[in-house]
């Protein structure tokens, strides 16, 4: 600099002329859709075990740790004849309202069986208010290699501490 | 040489063309213009857009291209809002009076030669009068009404306001133009704009009447309401200036319209008048003869108006908008100034050039009045810096005695040496203190 500083009023001329010619850095949203961050705040998941039951146990914790009151949930007993979770309790009804959610995370960090955490998923929107109150069924995370559908009894151990316990090596 | 200009318009060749000349000529005008408007919104978006690193709108049609017809539908499906209080006349009245001399104005720009249209020999210029550039003036003139009813038929002091403020505005820097062109008229002798374009075959007046030229480039923007002196509208800071009420609807796209007509009209004035018009530029002239004939100069005229609306852009893009005060103090105190002691010049030397037996009496005359004008400004210059320094001399005593005896002035006001108050001098108050 110094030289040229009395070319400084005009020299934003210079740069939009010469940003003429640049890239732009604009995203073409729907045609083009990048990667979020890997722990972006996206739609809500219930996790299950290998064998396919459900982790949530119908505790109603994230439901009170919700700030913005969109989750709702209703437990109810297993049985040894209709088991959907290990242990007393399963979530009957699960219920998150897009319309409240405002993904801030506070449920997952209040889930005490990992049943609850977000995904990547943010195209949440939708034309009418009652397709965005998702139920147990749109939250479930599908069914993988392994797997199988409850009710059914406990594959992977006696009791739901050995569930708990599951890939633990310290005991 | 003699064959160019045999092409070439005089004011003796209007006003012979048969009606329905005369009426292709006006639609195909009125088309030019309403083309323009729509492209011209997209292009200066798309081109604004990439001087931002943005794409601009492309969702529209191929490219975006629809994007101004699309706005357009939306204007003409919207709810038509008339506000309770507003002068019914008047209110729909306005933006019509914005548009249709906007529209008007563009009727003397001429687009080329003599031309074959449809088998008659006619000028490709819709009119022209011995007065052609007053008219285009005038026109300019008469849509700052349309400002001011809209502002006044609206019945909102934010309307109101606004309405003073582009009307002031406008009708400053419309005097600065008109002097702009001042030096033009006495160069060219005429103010008919087919005999401005003949008397630039040599030479651009952009190039031989530099001044006016800038000052030209500074008022066209004031005149058309573009960044940096859009203050009539200045969307970041104003409610929307007189067109407040105009929310929505038809009457909001007209007042667009008329302000788009206008950057459009300052641009083809800038091509007529400094520009050498429809003329081909330079070098190509010299090696094609036929450049200047039939409807060629049309494309250069395209180019000529093209290139100016760019650079409008470019503007946009790269100056911020200025304070109104600033706005107003380089159009009176600078610009007119500057315009009438460049007149001066080129009147003198035009006088010296081209009466040779009062030669002696031009210079004479010319180092009296240079003389005069320079004794008067540094007369003016030291009452200037004088009245500057008493007025320092009196805040500071101000100040002095305020902080000697806060309640001077005859209020209870806290002393300016109170810890938390950054009077005298900032005094550094740490963190968990009162």
């Amino acid at each position: 600099m110094g030289l040229t500083d009395w070319l400084n009023p005009v020299k934003g001329f210079g740069v939009t002329f010469h940003t003429m010619f640049k890239k732009p850095v604009t995203t073409n949203y729907p045609e083009e859709k990048k990667p979020t961050a890997p722990r972006f705040h996206g739609r809500h998941q219930l996790n299950r075990w290998p064998d396919g039951l459900e982790k949530c146990v119908g505790c109603e914790l994230c439901a009170w740790a919700c700030p913005a009151d969109a989750i709702y949930v209703e437990g109810a007993d297993n049985t040894e004849e209709e088991r959907y979770s290990p242990g007393e309790r399963y979530g009957r009804t699960y219920q998150i309202n897009y319309l409240r959610c405002i993904l801030c995370g506070l449920c997952i960090e209040a889930c005490p069986t990992r049943a609850l955490t977000m995904t990547n998923e943010y195209e949440l929107a939708d034309t009418n208010r009652e397709s965005l109150i998702y139920t147990k069924e749109m939250l479930l995370a599908p069914l993988t290699q392994g797997m199988e559908q409850p009710p059914h009894p406990m594959r992977l151990g006696e009791t739901e501490e050995d569930y708990y316990r599951l890939g633990r090596t310290n005991g | 040489m003699t064959h160019v200009l045999a092409a070439d318009p005089t004011l003796a060749d209007f006003g012979k063309d048969p009606l329905w000349i005369t009426i292709i000529k006006a639609v195909m005008l009125f088309v030019f213009l309403m083309l323009s408007i729509l492209f011209g919104v997209w292009f200066e978006r798309k081109l604004i857009a990439r001087m931002q690193h943005r794409y601009g709108p492309n969702r529209a049609g191929k490219f975006g291209l629809l994007q101004s017809v699309a706005d357009g539908l939306k204007m003409g499906l919207k709810e038509d809002i008339f506000p309770r209080t507003v002068d019914k006349v008047l209110y729909l009245l306005a933006p019509v009076i914005m548009v249709v001399p906007a529209f008007l104005a563009f009727s003397i720009v001429p687009f080329g030669p003599m031309v074959n249209l449809f088998g008659v020999q006619t000028p490709l210029q819709l009119v022209d009068l011995p007065v052609a550039v007053l008219f285009m003036l005038a026109m300019g003139a008469v849509s700052v009404y349309g400002v001011v009813l809209a502002g006044w038929s609206s019945r909102s002091p934010y309307a109101l306001l606004g309405g003073l403020r582009s009307a002031a505005q406008v009708v400053s820097y419309e005097i600065a133009m008109g002097l702009s062109f001042v030096a033009i008229f006495l160069f060219a002798g005429t103010l008919s704009t087919s005999e401005i374009v003949r008397a630039q075959e040599q030479t651009w007046f952009a190039v031989l009447l530099i001044p006016s030229f800038l000052v030209y480039v500074v008022c066209m923007f004031g005149e058309a309401a573009r960044i940096p002196f859009d203050l009539p509208e200045g969307e970041g800071e104003l409610v929307g200036g007189f067109q407040t009420e105009y929310s929505s609807s038809l009457k909001f796209a007209l007042i667009m319209m008329g302000e788009y007509l206008h950057t459009f009209t300052a641009s083809g004035i800038a091509v007529t008048l400094f520009l050498g018009g429809w003329r081909a530029p330079a070098p190509i002239t010299t090696f094609w003869a036929g450049a200047n004939e039939g409807w060629w100069p049309v494309l250069w005229f395209f180019i000529k108006f093209v290139l100016t609306f760019c650079f409008i852009v470019w503007v946009r893009a790269s100056l911020p908008r200025v304070r109104y005060d600033q706005l107003m103090s380089l159009g009176w105190k600078v610009l007119i100034p500057v315009n009438l002691a460049w007149i001066l010049l080129v009147a003198a030397v035009r006088n010296v050039v081209v009466y040779e037996e009062s030669r002696t009496i031009g210079i004479g005359l010319g180092a009296v009045i240079v003389i005069g004008a320079l004794a008067i400004w540094m007369r003016f210059d030291t009452v200037n810096q004088r009245r500057k320094e008493e007025k320092k001399a009196e805040v500071e005593a101000e100040f002095q005695q305020l902080s000697e005896e806060p309640a001077a002035g005859g209020f209870p006001v806290p002393p300016l040496d109170l810890p938390h108050y950054h009077g005298v001098q900032h005094k550094e108050i740490p963190s968990g203190t009162n």
